[in-house]
């Protein structure tokens, strides 16, 4: 089978049991993406897929033929790291560091999500939402984050979002 | 001149370098060292070393309760494409795990099946897919077992047994408490109970085990405490500790549960030495709540006594904890009552009732995180029954010293923690129960102390400066996302005069000088005070280098300052450079002082009036803990501990089905920890301290102070928002709802 991961071309056969979660993690190398739960609940494991956040978990790898799939790897490296990335640093949205590759991930997707007016829970206006703190919040809940970095998850997203607009 | 300095803490250390350092690194907000490679998926966990050949190892669990196993059927699986074994041991697999920083083995033996989901077998194959479903598929027979199952702490609770003393005595009795309540004006005697609660750390266990062609083991594995981890195991498998090098670079989290070696590692290793590779075990979500540990379920009786103007004459707090046979560990829920609050007559009690359930241990801030649930409530109550302010109910009765040994307390700043967070979070505005509302919702303020004893570990660490004036700590010491691999930099950047970026610090490697590991809030103070005994060490030998006096010694940007000379460190050391050892121990401070952090937990609520629901609109912490190294990551650590405040007051709750010992809810849509819509920007500041007693930082532990008294600062504020007073922690809204003020 065929994936593009990060830009490059990946020719593996997995096991059609293999998640694309253990696809990339054990076939390909990238163990950026996390494993903290194997069920969809946690969020660790967020990566996107020709650019929506998928929980890839919960996900077959046989299923993603052809697919473009960027994980934490693709977006930055130590030395040159994302915007995204550099504000979880600067922000300290994070402490052990293991749900921050999907929280990395899950916001580049939201923020897109939010681009396309998709409303959420909290919206006031259902079809051009307005980045609030609480829409941050609640956009990312699926991204559990034990050491509760919330509030400095949502401050990095926010000026990235602002420099952004 | 030696090359290594130990200070055991016998005196206080009245000056520490860190106030003279020239370097400008201490107590600033700098960024984690290692935030790159964790913001870019390159910090490499437990399961992430690429070992050639590795056989992924995937854990059966028992799925009944009790009895004794008569066959692990494993011909049936070992046919299926993959597999490679099934292995067990039922004499050697682990119980259960071992408490942090113990050196015997964990509980071994798994025959007789002591609570459901004991790790019984690991199912060994070429793949995880292959693994998974062979464990699946493997059968567990065994034979009915000899005695009905203790599954219900309600039926149990009347069979209880006293403990063994631990940090705290079992039971502690000072004057005579029950004349105090009959005669005192002012009487509380309430109960709490608060669940099972599991800490949940967002990487499950995990091992990676590999014995190389020397017959050492290594372990690839999310330990806290890799000094004594590396003792438990070596025990466990019947090998010398020389024998066993435990790699723990980086931690998902740990929260107590990764303290003590846990069921995966042992059979990893068992299994890796049977079949001659590498086996990679990491446990499934559900493992981890039902076979690591949990956080005992407790019910305290609170009872206090005051005179009239609210001066405490009793406090007594009587606990029932759980745990399971064999296990000595009891939840010291009176920890803090030992000291929070004067009173001549005491009793603080701890007792035992043996389940059939998980082990109950460690998880953040033991004792405190549900004591002061109770302690603090009931302190919220005791102000409202005699009509004083709460804050000024903690005035009233500020001990002076130590009310059971009257010893001096080595720093302490409860009050004025109180008054900076009353002036700061608006207390004044806060209204009669029941009487404030915002729309939908009523709102109510909350405030409760917060208290966590600090202690000191004994830890080692060495420092060396190479010949390009660059420093490398190396130390076995974790850091679990607590900020060591950064606070120990700065501590070694300044003190040594070295630019941040130019300090390497190396953890996690029992190969390393041993570190107390991270637990009990006590890393920074122990791992941060060998470095700065090696720094100590290292600035003598290059004043003597300089031929200056060490005190006459100026360190800063790479450069030895002295007697009108300024040499770079990287011409002093040369090319054989210098490394110095550091070493620090617990001594008579711990006894002669009375040591503890302190803070200030204010939380804003609002209650749904048509669901019951609870919002956590505002919090802040106002917290003195000595010397705060790193202004970042110290806040993060109290923004989380804020945070499992939250969850212990709202919504984690580990139910034990009654009737046959099964978890519940094993995994993380039904155990509920907060997220981020439940959790609003919360607010930290932190006094000026300095603690001369604690250590050379003169800094004390900040881990588990935010947890403490979080989640009483918020049900103390659903009390005010609607006047309904919840004893059974979580508050949930079904306990609310009844006694809504009608629509």
């Amino acid at each position: 089978m065929h994936f593009t991961i990060n830009g490059q071309s990946h020719e593996v056969e997995p096991d059609i049991r293999t998640s694309l979660l253990d696809l990339l993690r054990e076939h390909v190398g990238l163990t950026g993406s996390k494993k903290g739960c194997d069920h969809g609940q946690c969020g660790a494991c967020t990566v996107l897929i020709n650019g929506r956040r998928v929980n890839s978990c919960l996900t077959l790898a046989v299923m993603h033929q052809d697919d473009d799939i960027t994980t934490i790897e693709g977006l930055g490296t130590p030395d040159n790291l994302s915007p995204m990335q550099a504000a979880f640093v600067k922000h300290d949205g994070y402490q052990c560091g293991y749900c921050t590759p999907g929280q990395i991930c899950s916001a580049m997707g939201m923020l897109d999500e939010v681009k396309k007016g998709w409303g959420s829970h909290v919206s006031k206006d259902l079809t051009n939402p307005e980045l609030t703190d609480e829409e941050i919040s609640e956009r990312m809940s699926g991204n559990i984050c034990r050491c509760s970095a919330y509030p400095n998850i949502v401050d990095a997203i926010r000026e990235v979002a602002g420099a952004d607009a | 001149m030696s090359n290594s300095t130990n200070l055991t803490m016998d005196k206080p250390t009245p000056t520490s370098l860190l106030d003279t350092g020239a370097q400008g690194l201490i107590g600033e907000p700098l960024q984690r060292t290692e935030g790159p490679l964790k913001v870019s998926g390159n910090a490499t966990y437990a399961a992430e070393y690429a070992l050639e050949k590795v056989a992924y190892g995937v854990l059966v669990g028992s799925d009944f309760t009790l009895g004794k196993i008569t066959k692990v059927d494993a011909e049936s699986v070992k046919s299926l494409p993959g597999v490679i074994d099934v292995v067990t041991d039922f004499d050697s697999f682990a119980r259960n795990p071992q408490q942090g920083g113990e050196t015997k083995a964990p509980t071994q033996g798994v025959e007789d099946v002591a609570y459901r989901g004991e790790i019984v077998a690991i199912v060994v194959a070429e793949s995880f897919e292959a693994a998974r479903d062979a464990a699946h598929r493997v059968v567990v027979e065994h034979d009915a077992p000899k005695a009905e199952g203790r599954y219900d702490f309600e039926t149990q609770r009347h069979k209880t047994d006293k403990p063994a003393d631990d940090q705290i005595p079992a039971h502690f009795s000072q004057g005579d408490l029950a004349g105090a309540m009959a005669e005192a004006p002012h009487v509380l005697d309430v109960t709490y109970t608060t669940p099972s609660q599991n800490s949940a750390a967002m990487e499950p266990h995990a091992t990676t085990a590999h014995w190389d062609e020397d017959g050492i083991l290594n372990i690839y594995g999310a330990y806290q405490m890799p000094s004594s981890d590396k003792q438990q195991l070596a025990k466990a498998l019947g090998v010398s500790a020389s024998k066993v090098r435990i790699i723990a670079r980086y931690i998902g989290g740990g929260f107590g549960s990764k303290l003590g070696i846990a069921p995966e590692a042992v059979a990893a290793a068992i299994a890796a030495r049977q079949l001659g590779r590498p086996v990679k075990c990491v446990m499934a979500r559900s493992q981890v709540f039902e076979a690591t540990v949990r956080r005992s379920n407790t019910e305290q009786r609170m009872r206090l006594g005051a005179d009239a103007q609210g001066k405490l004459t009793a406090i007594g707090h009587d606990s029932l904890v759980s745990n399971l046979d064999g296990e000595d560990f009891f939840e010291p829920c009176g920890m803090a009552t030992h000291f929070l609050y004067a009173a001549e007559n005491r009793e603080i009690n701890h007792d035992m009732v043996r389940l059939d359930w998980l082990l109950a241990g460690s998880m953040r801030a033991p004792g405190e995180a549900v004591g002061q649930l109770a302690l603090e409530c009931a302190m919220d109550e005791l102000a409202e029954a005699i009509g004083i302010d709460p804050i000024e109910l903690r005035h009233i009765n500020e001990p002076d010293c130590d009310p059971e040994t009257q010893v001096p307390f080595s720093s302490r700043q409860l009050t004025r923690c109180l008054d900076e967070g009353a002036r700061k979070f608006g207390w004044d505005k806060r209204a009669a129960p029941g009487t404030t509302r915002d729309g939908e919702w009523l709102v109510g303020l909350g405030v409760a102390a917060a208290a966590r004893g600090n202690m000191l570990q004994k830890s080692a660490a060495k420092v060396t400066i190479n010949v390009l004036g660059k420093a490398t700590v190396e130390t076995d010491m974790t850091d679990i996302g607590t900020g060591t691999y950064t606070i120990l930099g700065q501590i070694a950047g300044e003190l040594l005069g070295i630019p941040l970026e130019d300090v390497e610090v190396k953890l996690g490697d029992t190969n390393s000088p041993p570190g107390a590991g991270s637990g009990g809030s006590w890393g920074a103070g122990s791992s941060g005070s060998s470095v700065y005994l090696a720094c100590e060490n290292l600035r003598e030998q290059i004043a003597e280098k300089m031929g200056v006096a060490a005190e006459g010694l100026t360190l800063k940007d790479g450069h030895a300052i002295g007697d009108n000379r300024r040499v770079s460190l990287s011409e002093l050391v040369g090319d054989r450079g210098l490394s110095a050892e550091g070493a620090i121990a617990p001594g008579k401070q711990e006894k002669d002082t009375r040591q503890s952090s302190y803070g200030a937990h204010f939380a804003e609520v609002g209650v749904n009036t048509t669901t019951g629901e609870v919002r956590v609109r505002r919090m802040l912490g106002v917290f003195a803990a000595g010397r705060i190294l790193n202004e970042k990551t110290a806040r993060s650590q109290c923004l989380g501990g804020m945070t499992f405040g939250i969850g212990a007051a709202l919504t984690e709750d580990l139910i034990h089905d009654p009737r046959n010992g099964k978890l519940v809810n094993r995994d993380l849509a039904e155990y509920h920890v907060p997220v981020n819509a439940d959790v609003p920007q919360l607010d930290v500041v932190f006094l000026e301290e300095r603690d001369v007693h604690a250590n050379p930082l003169h800094a004390k532990g900040i881990g588990e102070l935010g947890i403490s008294g979080a989640g009483a600062a918020i049900a103390n504020a659903v009390y005010n928002a609607c006047g309904v007073r919840v004893r059974d922690f979580p508050i949930t809204l079904d306990k609310i709802l009844d006694g809504l003020p009608a629509m």
